[in-house]
């Protein structure tokens, strides 16, 4: 068999040309491949943005007792899945949220440990849940996994939420409430240097 | 051999694309890991940042309530802010000589059990802390998470003060507190050294 070299040089510099310049796809969706569902779960669970503020909401919730536990518990996930269907249809907005600003704003609630009333903290976790369920809903609805992704995302809140205030609730004098306020602290530093990467 | 020729030419292309192709992002969270670890590792693989948070959980161990749980919970927020001003590119000269000098300030108020007011402690940890945030927070290696290698450094940073406080546990003991006083003084030595690289 006769080479041309000439025609193959050409076919390995255009392979090169191709693999030398690809732009990588960043869907930002996680694909478990066991359904919309799963992959709502998932994409909660690995998306730090969403999962820290829940747990710092879960923090608040459960420093200030079963009483703010329970209702939060409720209202964040369900605020979370009323967002997200709303954001499925707005599938061209532009983020509303940056992600350092439920960081630093929880992580301070926790950290310092503020007294604040029952109504306060069910509203708080009203807003950043249907703000952060929004941002979800609008991912979803672009990438198809739609509004089982939602359902799956806003079960994960409602899982993490329960697990994480009950046991605060339970644990909160001595030691263990300055564990959970050290928690708080860190996650806003974290929101603090997550605004420091946004403004470089 | 009929075909011979174009289907060589599709496996070189195959084998180019297969050698220099940039996997895709899609689906998967790539660096993230890494961007944590990279974080965690950062200030515990430097002896003047590891000897420092350990002093300030000595001293905070040596002070007591509220010191104990007061540094813990504020000085992350500060050692961020740090972070914070290192991000936006405000110039902070001296750093290296602020965290050596930080070994040594510290190391004397262990070696010396100074038991200052309060606010006097918080303001003199707090000052130092910007030092040590402004040198981590402006080294994230390209690619990685922003969060994940703010969060890793602070959390690291967060275990260094549990070692310190553990540690400064045994100031309940008599031969105890002469232990710490003389781990103070070795803090204190290492930063003149420290200080001594820094200048020269």
């Amino acid at each position: 068999m006769k080479a041309n070299p000439t025609a193959a040089a050409r076919w390995v510099a255009s392979a090169l040309a191709v693999a030398l310049f690809p732009l990588p796809a960043r869907a930002h969706l996680i694909s478990t491949g066991l359904g919309p569902v799963y992959d709502g779960i998932a994409h909660f669970a690995l998306t730090l943005e969403d999962l820290l503020p829940a747990f710092a909401l879960a923090l608040l919730a459960g420093l200030r007792g079963k009483d703010h536990a329970r209702h939060v518990v409720i209202a964040l996930p369900l605020a979370w899945f009323l967002g997200g269907g709303l954001g499925m249809f707005f599938t061209a907005h532009p983020p509303i949220v940056p992600g350092w600003l439920p960081l630093l704003a929880l992580g301070i609630l926790v950290a310092s440990d503020l007294a604040l009333p029952r109504t306060a903290t069910t509203t708080i976790a009203i807003v950043f849940g249907t703000l952060l369920g929004f941002e979800n809903g609008i991912s979803m609805a672009q990438t198809g996994t739609g509004g089982r992704g939602v359902l799956g995302a806003s079960v994960a809140v409602f899982v993490l939420t329960t697990l994480v205030a009950a046991c605060v609730a339970a644990w909160r004098t001595g030691w263990l409430r300055i564990a959970w306020r050290v928690a708080g602290s860190w996650i806003a530093a974290g929101g603090l240097l997550l605004l420091g990467w946004s403004l470089r | 051999m009929r075909f011979g020729r174009p289907i060589g030419h599709f496996v070189v292309l195959a084998m180019a694309i297969a050698a220099f192709a940039t996997p895709s992002f899609a689906h998967i969270q790539r660096g993230e890991g890494g961007g944590f670890l990279t974080g965690f590792l950062h200030p515990i693989s430097g002896l003047d940042h590891v000897l420092a948070m350990v002093a300030v959980g000595l001293w905070g161990a040596q002070l007591g309530a509220p010191a104990i749980w007061a540094l813990p919970v504020t000085f992350p927020l500060v050692m961020a802010f740090g972070g914070f001003l290192g991000l936006l590119g405000v110039p902070l000269p001296g750093t290296e000589i602020g965290i050596a000098a930080s070994a040594i300030a510290l190391g004397a108020m262990v070696m010396l059990e100074r038991r200052p007011p309060i606010y006097i402690a918080a303001a003199l940890v707090g000052f130092f802390a910007i030092f040590h945030g402004y040198a981590h927070g402006t080294e994230l290696p390209p690619g990685e998470s922003g969060l994940l290698y703010s969060l890793g450094f602070v959390v690291a940073t967060g275990c260094l003060h549990a070692i310190g406080i553990a540690i400064g546990t045994i100031h309940r003991w008599t031969a105890g507190r002469v232990a710490l006083r003389i781990a103070g003084a070795g803090v204190g030595l290492a930063g003149l050294a420290f200080l001594w690289r820094a200048v020269t």
